[in-house]
């Protein structure tokens, strides 16, 4: 599960829906894996305006992961424009370094294995094998 | 494949599902094939690249425009449609920025079904967008409040007495690479979660239908859900419409013969 992917997510629970302590959720005992994916500069620049960006450091915080900028980069900093950018391109600018850091932290870091915990009733999700569980037991639903 | 013919360009390849074993599995079938033909149908192409376009006048910022839109298949079986949609995102969606989910109840789909997308998205890397992650959950109940641009949903939708009795669905659902041994009470209890829809083989999909108001993104989210004659598709529409507000059309379906199965695809979306 990559760690992109627990800024969408929510405990499945219908109660905890209103409560902002289910967002997001918290990792335990979690074993990390990098597993590359295609770098798509153009990606990360258009999904870091949907992403929570303090759940995210949050969650990094949780997981040991300390490469994580305090605040969300501006779209500036993710190419480089020392290089005279006059008539190139926009799909040619070069990503920065950052960019890529980005992509490696946000697609290519994934929990294997662990727990994920709602903050606010406590029910713990397990993750196998890379696949979240969020199927709640019947009287839980 | 019926519309197969409204084609003019070369169809966009069909995803490899060959990893997966489809003993307790969903093997891609007609319904699956007329998402794919639905999608790449020149009419929703023409949709989708208008509601999802950079230069959008539908939101009063460029900036808000130009966000990767999400996709979430839910009840994703194999995957097909998903890595369909997500390798070909660049020809379809008219940009490779997308972010993907799918979900299923049965773990086996789960795994199969992150496979058959990663193996497309890289085998398409100048049209596909990325795959963000399959989970094993119902429907669409562990996704955060509107944040779902464009929702797809194959649902089981055969008429059956009863929906699946999930009260040892735990057992069943345990992932095991290689099973030692052949399970026939699980793998016919996975495969009925992927057809059995309960009375009218409306039940899974009403609950799906009830969560959109939430899951959708308020003013561009677009939700394509397949139904059978038998789920009375007219009054399903009638309620959508009624109860939800949202338009319900039919984009796409199996049209030429009048079986007892015969098919189409809702495109269910606000102006």
């Amino acid at each position: 599960m990559k760690i992109l992917t627990l800024n969408f997510l929510t405990c499945a629970r219908k109660t905890c829906k209103s409560s902002p302590a289910a967002f997001p959720l918290h990792p335990r005992d979690a074993e990390l894996e990098i597993v590359e994916t295609e770098f798509n500069a153009l990606f990360i620049q258009n999904i870091l305006p949907r992403v929570e960006w303090d759940a995210l450091k949050g969650l990094c915080t949780e997981l040991g992961l300390t490469n994580v900028p305090p605040e969300a980069p501006e779209p500036k900093e993710l190419f480089d424009t020392s290089i005279k950018s006059a008539g190139i391109d926009e799909k040619e600018k070069e990503p920065t370094q950052l960019t890529r850091d980005l992509h490696n932290l946000l697609l290519e870091t994934t929990i294997q294995s662990g727990k994920l915990v709602c903050g606010n009733c406590g029910h713990e999700y397990a993750i196998k094998e890379g696949i979240a569980n969020f199927l709640l037991p019947s009287h839980m639903v | 494949m019926a519309g197969a013919s409204h084609q003019v360009s070369q169809p966009l390849p069909t995803p490899s599902t060959s990893h997966i074993s489809f003993d307790n599995v969903y093997e891609p079938a007609e319904d699956s094939y007329l998402f794919l033909d639905a999608l790449s149908s020149s009419t929703e192409k023409d949709f989708l690249r208008s509601r999802f376009s950079v230069s959008s006048h539908r939101e009063s910022t460029s900036t808000a425009a130009s966000n990767s839109p999400t996709v979430l298949e839910v009840g994703i079986g194999s995957g097909v449609v998903l890595a369909f949609l997500t390798a070909h995102s660049g020809e379809i969606l008219g940009r490779t920025d997308i972010l993907s989910f799918g979900t299923d109840i049965n773990t086996f789909a789960c795994h199969g079904a992150i496979k058959t997308v990663d193996v497309a998205s890289r085998a398409f890397p100048t049209t596909s967008g990325c795959l963000g992650d399959v989970v094993n959950a119902d429907l669409s109940s562990t996704f955060r409040d509107g944040c779902i641009d464009i929702l797809i949903f194959n649902p089981p939708y055969v008429p059956t007495e009863a929906a699946p009795d999930l009260s040892e669905h735990d057992v069943y659902n345990e992932y095991i690479k290689k099973p030692a041994m052949e399970s026939f009470e699980r793998d016919s209890h996975l495969l009925s979660l992927s057809y059995a829809g309960g009375l009218d083989g409306m039940e899974v999909t009403t609950r799906l239908v009830d969560d959109l108001p939430r899951i959708l993104h308020p003013t561009r989210g677009v939700a394509y859900i397949l139904l059978c004659a038998q789920n009375k598709p007219l009054q399903v529409k009638d309620q959508i419409k009624l109860q939800h507000g949202f338009n319900a059309e039919t984009i796409r379906s199996s049209g030429q013969q009048a079986g007892w199965e015969k098919l189409q695809i809702l495109r269910v979306w606000k102006d």
